[in-house]
């Protein structure tokens, strides 16, 4: 079963170049060029300096971002690619100067691993919002000087044995956490809870109405959030297939776009709606569900433009605005929360054989709200 | 005037007065396709909360266009004979007995906003243009079934300032500070509120700090905006498609100017800006003003633009930026623009025109609406003239 590749004459290719003596070399699943399925790579990873902490790789969530990645969508991938950014593991070593984790620590890193640690946006533990660009955690070029090993190389991610990372970017678990269903939390979980938080959902007591767009991995996330937040949840979808799943998650309401009564009972009601589509789609309807001064916040990785009226926006003072992942502190609270609350993704664990076919679920929109956590211990 | 839309017209004859209203004259269009000429409207009688004002000025606005010449397919098809105006400006000479805010004699002015349900949560916010149920426009409006706090027959249309004499309830009633010459009011009741209710709700009327504003469409409005903002202290970008505002919006105060289909123009003020708001109501691309935003920022949309516009996802995600809309402004806010305006002597680039140049002004903002003067209609000298 192939991967469902796009833009066949635009990426970029080159081999990876010999392991230096900064670095070790380290087992790794990509896809080694376009065109071609999973298979097992050897990367090479920097040594532990000072500040770095170095986990072995238990588990890593599969996200539908590293689906558009590895497939070429946004025609700026370098291969070999090594996907997973939401990594789960047990530290095995750490630099001199680290103080925040010791080995035998559990610990996860989700989609950045480094930043410039200088700017306002950093200062403020919002490195994903980085004023020089955050450095992902796997696809990147190296800019900011705190990755070590070959600073000519792209980053590698979680679909590897063992990870190397500033500590900065460490997520701490506690020594209970389940491992595999603490994954997603660090992309899945922070890229609904960062938008609660800026949009006043977290503090502040006010109960919001706040509409969920996309009922998959990402979507059923945000609504056992909101809905442990204490808001009023409504789990929005283009058709009546997910509205069980909805309701078993937690939501108090569900919207069928396709179905105009649906839509019209809510209309001009929510607060806040958080859209986590990332095919191209109109965003028309969600617009019309707003009420006065309310804010649609865009996730998904849509490549192509997206066309709203200006009308939509000025008759009530709507916003549509957009979001990516959290900072870190941002990051540790929600996974504090999360685990505090017993608020875990449903997840269901595949290994390496089961790549291709996971890929192509998910390409497909047709994800049972299910978040697919890759089994490192037992792929590689 | 070219008109548009004969189809969705809507025509209203204007019926016999009812017992509780008197004729009053008035300039409007009669028909669709029609000229200006003096007609004979009714207005009712003053009611308890009521506040009747004799008209001496009324702005003309690009608004008034698009409702006398039916441009307004998306909203709805406007109502004939149309009497527009949404800038009146004059002085009191009758209250009702509950009236409170303000006295005989009291000069006044009324925006957009003719009525509001007065009982939703944003009402009582002080934000009536977004009233849950819909805002009263001044005129081309009906009088509503689910709230209404205007008298006279329930039926006929609004009508708008181009008139002897207005009545309306004094909660939309805005006062103009003594001191303030009349002909330069009725703009800051439109222009003024559209560029001050963003200015403020997205924090820079009450700030300390300086911030970097842009504003796009250096006409009626933007020019409005470039005064504001630099009087509030903050640093002003002006945005246009050319070089040619240039001269005109660092007179107004503007310290920065950017050619926005100039690349190297733009990235001067990459990621600079805190806030921009786009007065444009022509179709345009958005992303150079999405690149001069800082992370956090926010493009205020103002233009009734009919076309969809288009944004990309990464633009927006990568940076946490908002696009958001905005619609003139509340009474308080209105009362607030118009208070500082006479503080800080901020008035409209304006010009005195009678009735008998309404045809002439029209076409010229239809065929080009990128002037900065706004122009008002002086009502005395238009009732004089043809007696």
């Amino acid at each position: 079963m192939s991967l469902p590749f796009k833009n066949p004459e635009v990426f970029i290719s080159a081999p990876i170049p010999p392991c230096q003596d900064d670095e070790y070399e380290e087992l790794a699943l990509g896809v080694a060029n376009m065109g071609e399925n999973f298979s097992k790579i050897t990367i090479n990873r920097p040594k532990v300096g000072d500040y770095d902490v170095k986990f072995q790789v238990k588990y890593c969530g599969i996200c539908h971002t590293d689906i558009h990645l590895v497939c070429n969508e946004a025609a700026r991938t370098m291969y070999p690619i090594v996907p997973g950014h939401e990594l789960v593991g047990v530290v095995t070593g750490i630099g001199d100067k680290v103080t925040k984790v010791g080995v035998g620590s559990q610990v996860a890193l989700g989609y950045y691993m480094d930043s410039c640690m200088e700017c306002d946006m950093c200062d403020s533990s919002e490195e994903n919002y980085c004023m020089k660009g955050d450095t992902h955690t796997f696809n990147a070029k190296k800019v900011h000087g705190h990755i070590g090993g070959n600073q000519e190389t792209q980053t590698f991610g979680g679909f590897s044995k063992s990870m190397v990372v500033h500590e900065r970017f460490i997520i701490k678990l506690p020594d209970n956490a389940p491992l595999a269903e603490s994954a997603p939390l660090v992309c899945a979980g922070i890229t609904m809870w960062d938008p609660l938080r800026y949009w006043g959902a977290i503090k502040g007591g006010k109960k919001m109405k706040v509409g969920i767009v996309g009922i998959g991995g990402v979507g059923t996330m945000g609504i056992k959030l909101a809905a442990a937040l204490g808001h009023e949840v409504v789990a929005i979808s283009r058709s009546a297939k997910k509205k069980d799943i909805a309701k078993e998650k937690g939501a108090h309401h569900y919207i069928d776009t396709s179905s105009t009564d649906s839509v019209k009972e809510h209309n001009n009601s929510m607060d806040l709606i958080m859209n986590t589509v990332s095919a191209s789609h109109s965003i028309q309807t969600y617009l019309g569900l707003l009420r006065t001064n309310g804010t649609l916040v865009q996730l998904g990785a849509v490549v192509s433009p997206i066309d709203f009226k200006n009308i939509y926006l000025i008759m009530q003072r709507k916003s549509i605005a957009g979001s990516y992942v959290g900072g870190i502190k941002s990051t540790q609270e929600c996974v504090d929360f999360c685990i505090a609350k017993n608020v875990y993704p449903d997840i269901e664990v595949v290994d390496a054989s089961r790549l291709d076919e996971v890929y192509n679920t998910l390409a497909s929109n047709s994800s049972s709200g299910v978040r697919y956590v890759l089994d490192i211990e037992a792929s590689l | 005037m070219k008109f548009s839309h004969p189809q969705i017209a809507v025509h209203k004859p204007i019926p016999a007065p009812q017992e509780d209203e008197y004729p009053v004259r008035a300039w409007g269009v009669e028909e669709h396709g029609g000229t200006f000429k003096e007609l004979t409207i009714y207005r009712h009688e003053v009611g308890d909360h009521d506040v009747k004002f004799d008209m001496e000025y009324c702005g003309i606005c690009h608004s008034d266009v698009h409702n006398v010449c039916n441009e307004m397919s998306e909203v709805r098809g406007s109502m004939y004979p149309i009497v527009p105006g949404h800038e009146l400006v004059g002085r009191v000479v009758e209250v009702g007995d509950k009236v409170t805010r303000v006295k005989v004699g009291d000069n006044i002015g009324v925006g957009c906003i003719r009525d509001s349900c007065l009982d939703c949560e944003v009402c009582d916010n002080g934000d009536e243009c977004y009233c849950l149920k819909g805002f009263t426009h001044t005129y081309n409006t009906l009088k509503r079934k689910d709230y209404c706090h205007i008298g006279g027959n329930p039926e006929v249309q609004n009508w708008g300032g181009y008139s002897e004499f207005d009545v309306v309830h004094e909660r939309f009633v805005i006062k103009i500070p003594n001191g303030m010459p009349l002909e330069v009011a009725g703009p800051i009741l439109c222009a003024g509120i559209t560029m001050w209710s963003p200015l403020n709700h997205w924090g820079a009327t009450n700030t300390d700090k300086k911030l970097s504003i842009g504003i796009v469409g250096i006409g009626g409005l933007g020019t409005m905006g470039i005064k504001l903002a630099a009087a509030l202290g903050h640093r002003v970008v002006a945005i246009s498609s050319s070089d040619k505002k240039r001269d005109l919006a660092k007179s107004r105060g503007a310290e920065g100017y950017v050619v926005s289909k100039d690349p190297d123009s733009v990235a001067t003020e990459r990621g600079k800006l805190d806030l921009i708001l786009n007065t444009v109501s022509a179709h345009h691309s958005l992303a150079p003003y999405i690149a001069m935003l800082k992370n956090d920022g926010t493009l205020v949309q103002m233009g009734c633009i009919a076309a969809p516009m288009q944004y990309t996802q990464m633009m927006l995600c990568l940076r946490r930026i908002s696009i958001a809309g905005s619609l003139i402004g509340g009474i308080q806010a209105t009362q607030e623009v118009m208070d500082f305006c006479h503080k800080k002597e901020i008035y409209p680039d304006i010009e005195v025109v009678g009735a008998g140049d309404l045809e002439r002004v029209y076409t010229e903002l239809q065929d080009n609406n990128s002037g900065a003067i706004r122009y008002v209609l002086d009502i005395k000298m238009s009732l004089a003239a043809n007696k």
